[in-house]
């Protein structure tokens, strides 16, 4: 089914170029903000305080971005937060392959328990869970260290990912299951060399939401990195110019930028399968 | 039970599932669908193993220490190893029901939750609806910038807004003519503010939702119903919206958990829940509790009332997914 059917037939063609504008328009007020980020980001010093926001700017300048990467160890949290971030993205991504392969190719009892306990995973406020964390790193030895942030968040990914990946895991017919057993191929072999790369281009997908939680998680780094700040992530790096008194705009907005685009690219990498793999976790 | 081969530790009963000559087609709910690879006892398992073992460890003792944690007088004393914890059963949930603050904060959370979920899907099912009725390159469009609101990390979509939003140098105020009129100083015009970021950032997933369950709907329903004279917004009533209520009831539930934990919105763009504590919403007031003012007994006992509220949202989903009739 094409999309040009659908549209061919929903819709009265008068109404069409109104509609038309107005996702033009509405596109453009999303935008805006984005557009403003980077904006203010660019803006020379002096032109944000000048009380007058003009929506461009005649004098582009790095000066913001200067400041942001010279003050303190900009680069270094940078690098921290695309390891912690990585890592729950490929240990997360591998643990739900298998859980999900587990749970869409075997028929066996506390299946749906499970399923229903995944569901309900990702229902747990994972603030309200800052506190025992908290206890349990310390105990571990774990607190100010990236481990503190990659563990819980995989832990926190995972349901989510699960539940996502069915849809693709399902999506793999079965007869190539029957056809890899008639062909002598080994169960761990039919799972790495003919599953995985199927799902593969899912997984990519399920991965965006691991990688962002991650990526902007906000709360851990603030709870569990205390002391050591060369352990510290972006979003607390972003919030050393944000003094609620006296914010840096141009500092903030810079750090912004810079924290935003990493997620941008990979989103609109992945936007297709995201799409599709939303529609298949959606539609069981 | 150690099986040296495939077939080796396998009940009879699976094994004599094991056929080939399967009937295609013919898979029924449960047990129906026998697989080459799908009958051994140990093998999901094994497969579920690591999943199980995280999500043991770091989701669900944490949950039990969360509940040991209400029950204990557990402040920086206790902490620091300067006193004993003391066991003192219910009281810091006595202390959380007494304290009027909680009753606002948890009536200020309910009512906050709520106008962001029926925003977020009056914004996302609209534009859903229109992404269908507009050419690819509109289209196009509209999903990326989309995808950009999506995409951007809570921390900065609220730093973002605030810029906008700013009593000297946004650019809101000065289109508006509102002069220097702060928007995190009130309450509501806080809450508003709030709001509209967090709509802002999570349209788009119900917006993707929707539009991806539309496009699965067949497109002959919608040409009868366009044939039959259906207004748009007859067609969305009578034809789409039944048609997609399983899809909407996913993106609902979704919904009602992420804005019943918002956190990092309020965190930042309220400074850590407002002006006297005006724009707490529960996952902030208990992370105050604990952390700000080292009462982790008390921020547990809120922890765990947040927990059992999200727990029933959860039961009243199961409840719709089974009359539904969904399988899972």
């Amino acid at each position: 089914m094409t999309v040009v059917n659908l549209v061919r037939g929903f819709v009265r063609r008068p109404g069409r170029t109104a509609a038309e504008a107005a996702a033009l328009v509405i596109a453009v007020v999303v935008a805006f903000p984005l557009y403003w980020m980077v904006l203010g980001a660019f803006r020379p010093a002096g032109e944000i305080e000048s009380g007058r926001p003009r929506p461009w700017t005649l004098a582009p300048s790095l000066d913001s971005f200067r400041r942001v990467f010279g003050q303190q160890e900009f680069g270094r949290y940078f690098v921290n937060s695309l390891v912690v971030a990585g890592s729950v993205v490929v240990v997360s991504g591998l643990v739900a392959f298998l859980a999900a392969t587990a749970v869409t190719r075997f028929r066996f009892r506390f299946r749906t328990t499970l399923l229903i306990m995944f569901l309900v995973a990702q229902m747990v406020p994972v603030e309200a869970l800052a506190i025992p964390l908290f206890f349990q790193l310390r105990n571990l030895g774990l607190l100010n260290t990236l481990g503190s942030l990659i563990l819980p968040h995989i832990a926190f990914s995972l349901p989510f990912a699960i539940w996502m990946l069915r849809g693709f895991v399902k999506g793999v017919p079965e007869a190539l299951e029957e056809a890899a057993y008639i062909d002598g191929a080994s169960r761990v072999r039919f799972l790495w060399q003919i599953l995985f790369p199927l799902v593969l281009p899912g997984l990519v997908a399920t991965s965006v939401f691991s990688f962002i939680s991650a990526w902007n998680d906000f709360l851990f780094a603030k709870s569990f990195i205390i002391s050591d700040t060369s352990q510290s992530t972006l979003p607390m790096a972003l919030l050393v110019f944000f003094k609620p008194d006296d914010p840096d705009w141009g500092g903030v907005m810079a750090a912004s930028t810079v924290m935003t685009v990493p997620v941008l690219v990979f989103f609109v990498l992945v936007q297709r399968r995201l799409v599709s793999g939303l529609a298949g976790a959606v539609k069981e | 039970m150690t099986p040296t081969g495939v077939g080796a530790a396998v009940p009879s009963r699976v094994r004599v599932r094991r056929g080939l000559s399967r009937p295609r087609g013919g898979s029924r709910k449960y047990d129906a669908a026998p697989r080459p690879f799908g009958g051994a006892g140990w093998h999901p398992w094994l497969y579920l193993a690591p999943a199980l073992v995280i999500l043991g460890g770091l989701l669900l003792y944490p949950i039990y220490q969360l509940g040991l944690i209400s029950v204990f007088r557990y402040t920086q004393a206790q902490v620091s190893g300067g006193e004993p914890t003391a066991f003192v059963g219910v009281d810091n949930y006595a202390d959380v029901f007494g304290d009027e603050q909680f009753w606002s904060v948890l009536l200020a959370t309910v009512l906050f939750a709520a106008a962001c979920v029926v925003s977020t899907l009056a914004v996302g099912c609209a534009l859903a609806v229109l992404l269908t009725r507009v050419r690819a390159l509109p289209r196009l469009v509209l999903m990326l910038a989309a995808l950009g609101a999506w995409a951007t990390p809570a921390v900065t979509g609220s730093t973002v807004w605030l810029f906008l939003f700013d009593p000297d140098f946004g650019p809101v105020n000065r289109v508006l003519g509102l002069g220097d009129h702060s928007w995190t100083y009130g309450r509501y015009s806080a809450f508003l503010l709030v709001l509209l970021e967090v709509v802002w950032c999570s349209f788009p997933f119900v917006m993707v939702t929707v539009y991806a369950g539309i496009r699965a709907v067949p497109s002959e329903v919608l040409e009868a119903a366009a044939l039959d004279g259906a207004s748009p917004w007859r067609v969305w009533r009578s034809v789409l919206a039944p048609m997609l209520r399983p899809v909407l009831t996913v993106v609902t539930i979704q919904s009602v958990i992420w804005d019943f934990k918002v956190f990092t919105q309020i965190y930042v763009m309220t400074g850590g829940g407002g002006i006297a504590g005006q724009n707490l919403v529960l996952n902030v007031y208990a992370y105050q509790q604990a952390f700000a003012s080292s009462q982790y007994g008390l921020g547990a006992a809120i922890g765990v009332v947040t927990l059992l509220v999200l727990l029933a949202v959860t039961l009243v989903y199961l409840r719709l997914l089974r009359r539904q009739g969904e399988e899972l």
